[in-house]
């Protein structure tokens, strides 16, 4: 007997919740949620099990933030959403679009942080009601040379990760597009890229201070020393207080290599983790290599890596998983889920052993995050 | 002032799903901060924090196109809030 666990969906298009009866057989759906709306992140609250956060868009309409306490029926939206100061300057920031949504710590209650497009850090003190700009990094006097104008990425340049030491609610690390990972020991008040040994092909400096692309990033539950990193240029991982890099990813097979968007920790045992590579050659098509849909699994740090595709198609499947869309319950055994560009909501109960489609014909997914019923 | 407002589809939801309303201010960002007050949050989804009208919203004094919230109405006029042709 496993956990019923809810499926938290964000798509290019609305949201969907799925539900799963105890065993993770059945789903039942929920939505679409705002249908139309982009949906680029939608999270429950872990210390209340209750509060949902959803960062939404339209194409016309600006960025702003919506929040339910009864399972998503009914949505309150932020009376003040995420917004840089007000600025004479001519080329002054505006928020395009709120990325990730990240609930504070644990003794914190009420705390989230929130990352944008173009690259921002906010705070919220009330549930997600009201959200002031953290003056720490975005008026930080390095600002512009962590995150130039012309540094976007297709969707924009982001500040696409927020995660917080479980021990400490002060210390904290951001991943963007543009700089890489920047360490704060103060809750925001002053960050410090941390970078050391980690590529930027694509800069005249290969390993710059910062610069890098920072896909995903991801702090081991059991040992948050340990941080995870699928970065643009590769797999790496580093354990703390160490401040060096070290590419894990070039042990991934040769034909398959370690590019991909996302990496997720098993939430039990700091040794293994699961990535989804995909194509980053020549033009970057950004697919499964080969049309050969696979996750990736380490259970010794990223020594080896082993291939779990059982269930995935055998050929001309051309998955992208993108930066929010893969992730683990903490179901035992464990749950991992994945929602590919093609609308497929995937899901394997036994730890990457086999996987199922449990939805298909959604929009593009953009974030799936699973939550106990 | 006071004008008429032609409200978009995209926003019809902070409004009840009504398409027209009548507003007061000297300017449109006057107008905007009237509606806002009605109708909480929609302010922000056609102006940006910096007062700039987002990328792909259009509006218009009448005939008149203007991106600018300063753009002064006279009593009488209309303002008409459009999403733009854009998207997929």
């Amino acid at each position: 007997m496993t956990d019923a666990i809810q499926l938290l969906v964000g798509t290019r298009k609305g949201a969907w919740i799925y539900r799963s009866d105890a065993a993770r057989e059945t789903w039942r759906v929920q939505g679409p949620i705002f249908l139309g709306s982009i949906i680029s992140h939608l999270v429950l609250d872990p210390r209340d099990r209750k509060t949902l956060l959803m960062a939404a868009a339209t194409g016309h309409l600006g960025p702003t933030i919506f929040r339910s306490t009864d399972d998503g029926e009914t949505w309150t939206e932020a009376a003040k959403p995420p917004a840089f100061p007000k600025s004479d300057d001519a080329d002054a920031r505006s928020v395009d679009h709120s990325f990730w949504l990240e609930p504070g710590h644990a003794s914190e209650p009420g705390v989230w942080w929130v990352g944008t497009s173009p690259p921002g850090l906010f705070e919220s003190r009330d549930g997600g009601a009201r959200w002031e700009s953290v003056a720490g990094f975005n008026d930080n006097p390095r600002y512009w040379d962590w995150c130039p104008p012309e540094a976007g990425t297709p969707d924009g340049s982001l500040l696409n990760q927020v995660v917080i030491d479980p021990r400490d609610a002060a210390h904290m690390y951001i991943a963007t597009s543009s700089a890489g990972v920047f360490e704060s020991c103060d809750r925001g008040r002053t960050w410090g890229p941390l970078n050391e040994n980690v590529e930027a092909s694509f800069l005249p400096d290969p390993y710059p201070e910062f610069g890098q692309d920072a896909h995903f990033i991801a702090l081991a539950p059991t040992n948050p020393d340990r941080l995870w990193q699928q970065n643009h240029c590769g797999v790496y991982r580093l354990d703390r207080p160490g401040e060096r890099w070290e590419r894990i990813g070039k042990a991934m097979p040769v034909e398959v290599g370690d590019i991909g968007f996302t990496i997720t920790p098993h939430p039990r045992c700091a040794e293994t983790a699961w990535v989804f590579p995909m194509d980053g050659t020549d033009v970057w098509p950004r697919t499964s290599p080969g049309g050969k849909p696979a996750v990736y699994r380490t259970r010794d740090a990223g020594a080896s890596w082993e291939r779990q595709d059982a269930g995935f198609p055998t050929e001309q499947g051309w998955f992208t998983v993108k930066r929010q869309a893969f992730c683990a319950d903490r179901a035992d055994p464990l749950g991992l889920y994945l929602g590919t560009t093609g609308g497929e909501l995937w899901m394997s109960g036994d730890e990457g052993g086999s996987w199922r489609q449990i939805a298909a014909h959604l929009p593009e997914i953009y974030s799936v995050t699973a939550a106990p019923l | 002032m006071t004008v008429s407002v032609f409200i978009p589809s995209q926003l019809t939801a902070y409004t009840g799903g009504v398409t027209r309303v009548s507003a007061a201010g000297a300017t449109v960002a006057g107008v905007l901060d009237d509606l806002d007050r009605r109708f909480p949050g929609l302010k922000f989804r056609v102006v940006d924090e910096q007062d700039r009208v987002r990328k792909h919203m259009r509006m218009f004094i009448g005939r008149d196109e203007t991106r600018s919230v300063v753009a002064p109405i006279r009593d009488g006029d209309e303002l008409l809030i459009f999403g733009a042709l854009s998207g997929g």
